[in-house]
């Protein structure tokens, strides 16, 4: 046991879970407390003891399931013979089978049968008879060969193909009645809560034969996926940006909360006679408490230029909305976005809009496409000097976010030249990596001597750092590339 | 006293009005037997402070709650000296030799006793909940670390005070700022989610009874849709328990629809109200 839990433990270090010696070692204590029969419990255990930020749960989950799935749980159904007895068909080993469409074959049901019996299974709410044909799709259709080096994903997408679940669910949603109404509604729910369980299980089955072959640590190797906040923005698949987008809400909200604190809490301001005066009364004259005023801060004003063509739409979203979530450091915010023409957008994103909904209106109404809606930096960046330019005053920091990818045009360099002495900051974000800069049409190398700093920001993690130290100003900023 | 096991505490808890899921009985379990700091983190509204009451009544012991704010200091945390007191006493004695004096007033009869320094110092057990301490600063937790770690006071003039009986020790947090390595290294983690679809429903009957097992449910996975949608401030466990019973004032016993001027029970923004009218065809608002 301690030998599989210093595996563990080496695990979730490699997968970016901080784990102190002193956790493990209360890990080890946990387990010498709880029921080791109990999975669940071991589970809950070891996360509470190692795991000690909750966005890191998911992470632990799959490592967990990789070194201790293997091990047959009491009154958990689903790990039977057919699991341990490695990749040998059993066919008929399962629980109590479903009801209805699912004949007692005990050869090899076809993929139509499965998904029969899925469909029933799922309908009927029947647990243990979604576990059963779990079990037996990954046997029957999974084509795992001992030794094979490919990854659990390879596998799980045969079986979801072959089960052909868009057809399963919708099937299901059929039964489910449209309608509507709230009933519809709250009956599709159900549908889709239990096509992600059915999902949940196929791939923990996958695990856990994939272990039986080739060991944890190999498997869990496989695995191992870049928690939420280091996900590359640009390259995330759909499932990842919804998991981003999930985080981007509360991380601005605590963002904004820590930046107040800050703001409330940062160096004391000079002596506060009167107050000082006052408060030694109680201490019989006696100047022992001594008050100081807050300190005055300056708030910049910003100016966000944002690229919003194709891919860069997203990352232009997660930026605009962290720091539209701390608007209130700055003494204004005016955005503006552009493809190859530029609009002001500030009055898209009021504190009550929906980022979606303001984006998904932006592109509809705002006249961001001139001519052919490639991006074009050149005539955008002069139209906003044309228009704007005369409000970008000392106490303004400029932030141009984009790939700098131009399409062969114009560069429109004189425009940051201009920014760069009538502005306070001019700062630029790229999220492509930083060795793609100045290949093909991207022309960073023009733009990069009238920017005070450049940055390379690619995961969730740096854009919040950036957006801080923006709002921190100079003194806790990054070190520029 | 010890659980024996994490279902002991699910029925202690329940008994207590508290429905666990077994994530959090199982981490309470091993809080009692390792005799470790819960820090329970998650969303307003989820349970994490009645958790702490709940264990208070299920383990007969009293409550002492330290509620952290910001700008919360030593002074109103452990301890402080009485000056005031200090200095009348003073006066009174004028004329006596210095050594007689700074024994005396140095003792515990000019001590303070704030919330963590009265928890360490109680004769009986005790539960000891921190809350809300995300709310204070970086520095200031580090005041927090010696009770946690070894559950003792150290005040210079009177030495290290440890505590007589070893108290259950709760910490929630809403997670505004991320909380500081060493605090979260002493504490068994605890994140408290919003409830299952099944927990919710046990949760609503538990409040009220009157509620059949099919209106609860049907209440519960409303408002689990609602929380599906992308909201300033999904509804919380009290304000579901609070919507039922509005519904149930009303007299409303079935969810053909949502009513629409009910909704401002369960949300708190009007641009929330609206998206979930909106997505749940609810009549309009009145």
């Amino acid at each position: 046991m301690i030998g599989t839990l210093a595996g563990f433990v080496d695990e979730l270090r490699a997968v970016g879970i901080p784990v102190s010696m002193v956790e493990a070692l209360d890990a080890g204590h946990a387990l010498g407390v709880v029921d080791i029969a109990d999975r669940r419990a071991v589970q809950e255990a070891l996360a509470a003891t190692m795991v000690k930020n909750h966005r890191h749960r998911a992470a632990f989950d799959v490592a967990f399931d990789v070194y201790f799935g293997l091990t047959p749980a009491a009154g958990e159904p689903g790990t039977n013979a057919a699991a341990t007895a490695q990749m040998l068909p059993t066919g008929a080993g399962g629980v109590g089978s479903g009801e209805g469409g699912e004949s007692e074959s005990h050869g090899d049901p076809s993929a139509e049968e499965l998904a029969d019996a899925l469909v029933a299974a799922l309908a009927g709410g029947d647990r243990a008879a979604m576990l059963d044909v779990v079990r037996r799709a990954v046997e029957r259709l999974a084509g795992m060969e001992p030794g094979r080096p490919v990854g659990g994903r390879y596998y799980l997408y045969r079986v979801l193909r072959q089960l052909d679940v868009d057809r399963v669910r919708s099937r299901l949603l059929d039964e489910a009645g449209s309608g509507d109404g709230l009933d519809g509604r709250l009956r599709r729910r159900r549908v889709e809560a239990s096509m992600d369980e059915f999902t949940k299980e196929l791939r923990r089955e996958i695990v856990r034969r994939l272990v039986a072959d080739r060991g944890a640590a190999a498997v869990a190797k496989t695995l191992r996926r870049p928690l939420v906040e280091d996900l590359d923005l640009m390259h995330a698949t759909r499932e990842e940006l919804a998991e981003i987008e999930r985080m981007v809400r509360p991380l601005a909200r605590k963002l904004a909360a820590r930046l107040a604190q800050l703001r409330r809490h940062g160096r004391r301001g000079r002596l506060d006679v009167r107050r000082t005066i006052r408060r030694s009364l109680s201490h019989g004259g006696v100047l022992l408490d001594p008050k100081f005023k807050p300190p005055r801060r300056s708030k910049p004003e910003l100016f966000m230029l944002c690229d919003v063509s194709g891919s860069m739409a997203t990352f232009a979203k997660f930026t605009l909305q962290l720091v539209y979530a701390i608007a209130h450091q700055f003494s204004r915010v005016r955005s503006f976005a552009f493809i190859d023409a530029l609009d002001e957008v500030t009055d898209y994103f009021t504190p009550e809009a929906d980022f979606a909904d303001a984006l998904a209106a932006l592109s509809r109404e705002a006249r961001i496409v001139w001519q052919d809606g490639h991006s074009d930096y050149g005539h955008s960046l002069a139209q906003f000097w044309e228009q704007y330019g005369a409000d970008v005053t000392p106490r303004s920091t400029v932030i141009i976010t984009g790939d700098a990818r131009n399409n062969y045009r114009e560069s429109g360099e004189w425009v940051l030249e201009q920014l760069a002495s009538a502005a306070r900051t001019v700062l630029w974000l790229n999220p492509e990596p930083r060795r793609y800069w100045n290949t093909g049409d991207s022309i960073m190398s023009a733009y990069r001597p009238h920017c005070d700093a450049v940055f390379e920001v690619r995961t969730l993690r740096q854009l919040e750092r950036f957006v801080e130290a923006v709002a921190l100003r100079a003194s806790l900023a990054p070190a520029p590339v | 006293m010890h659980w024996s096991d994490a279902s002991e505490v699910t029925s202690a808890l329940v008994a207590a009005g508290y429905l666990p899921d077994p994530a959090i009985a199982q981490v309470v379990f091993l809080a009692d037997r390792l005799g470790k700091p819960i820090l329970a983190e998650g969303p307003a509204g989820v349970g994490k402070t009645a958790l702490a009451l709940a264990l208070s009544a299920a383990t007969g012991r009293r409550l002492v709650r330290l509620q952290c704010y910001e700008g919360l200091d030593e002074a109103k945390a452990l301890y402080e000296w009485n000056y005031h007191k200090q200095l009348l006493r003073l006066q009174t004695d004028e004329g006596k030799p210095w050594d007689d004096l700074q024994g005396d007033i140095f003792t515990e009869e000019f001590l303070l006793t704030r919330p963590l320094l009265e928890a360490i110092r109680s004769p009986d057990p005790i539960v000891l909940l921190i809350d809300e301490v995300d709310r204070v600063e970086v520095e200031t937790e580090a005041l927090l670390l010696e009770v946690l770690d070894s559950f003792q006071v150290s005040i210079p003039e009177l030495g290290t005070i440890s505590a007589v009986t070893e108290p259950i020790v709760v910490l929630t947090s809403n997670n505004t700022r991320e909380l500081s390595e060493a605090l979260k290294r002493r504490c068994l983690f605890l994140h408290v989610d919003y409830p299952t679809l099944d927990r919710e429903r046990q949760i609503l009957q538990s409040h009220l009874p009157e509620l059949g097992p099919d209106f609860a449910l049907r209440i519960a996975e409303v408002v689990q849709a609602i929380r599906d949608l992308p909201l300033r401030k999904p509804p919380s466990v009290s304000e579901t328990i609070d919507w039922a019973r509005t519904l149930v004032a009303l007299g409303i016993e079935e969810l053909e629809t949502v009513p629409g001027d009910t909704l401002n029970v369960l949300l708190k923004y009007r641009s929330d109200i609206e998206k979930a009218a909106k997505e749940l065809s609810a009549d309009p608002p009145g």
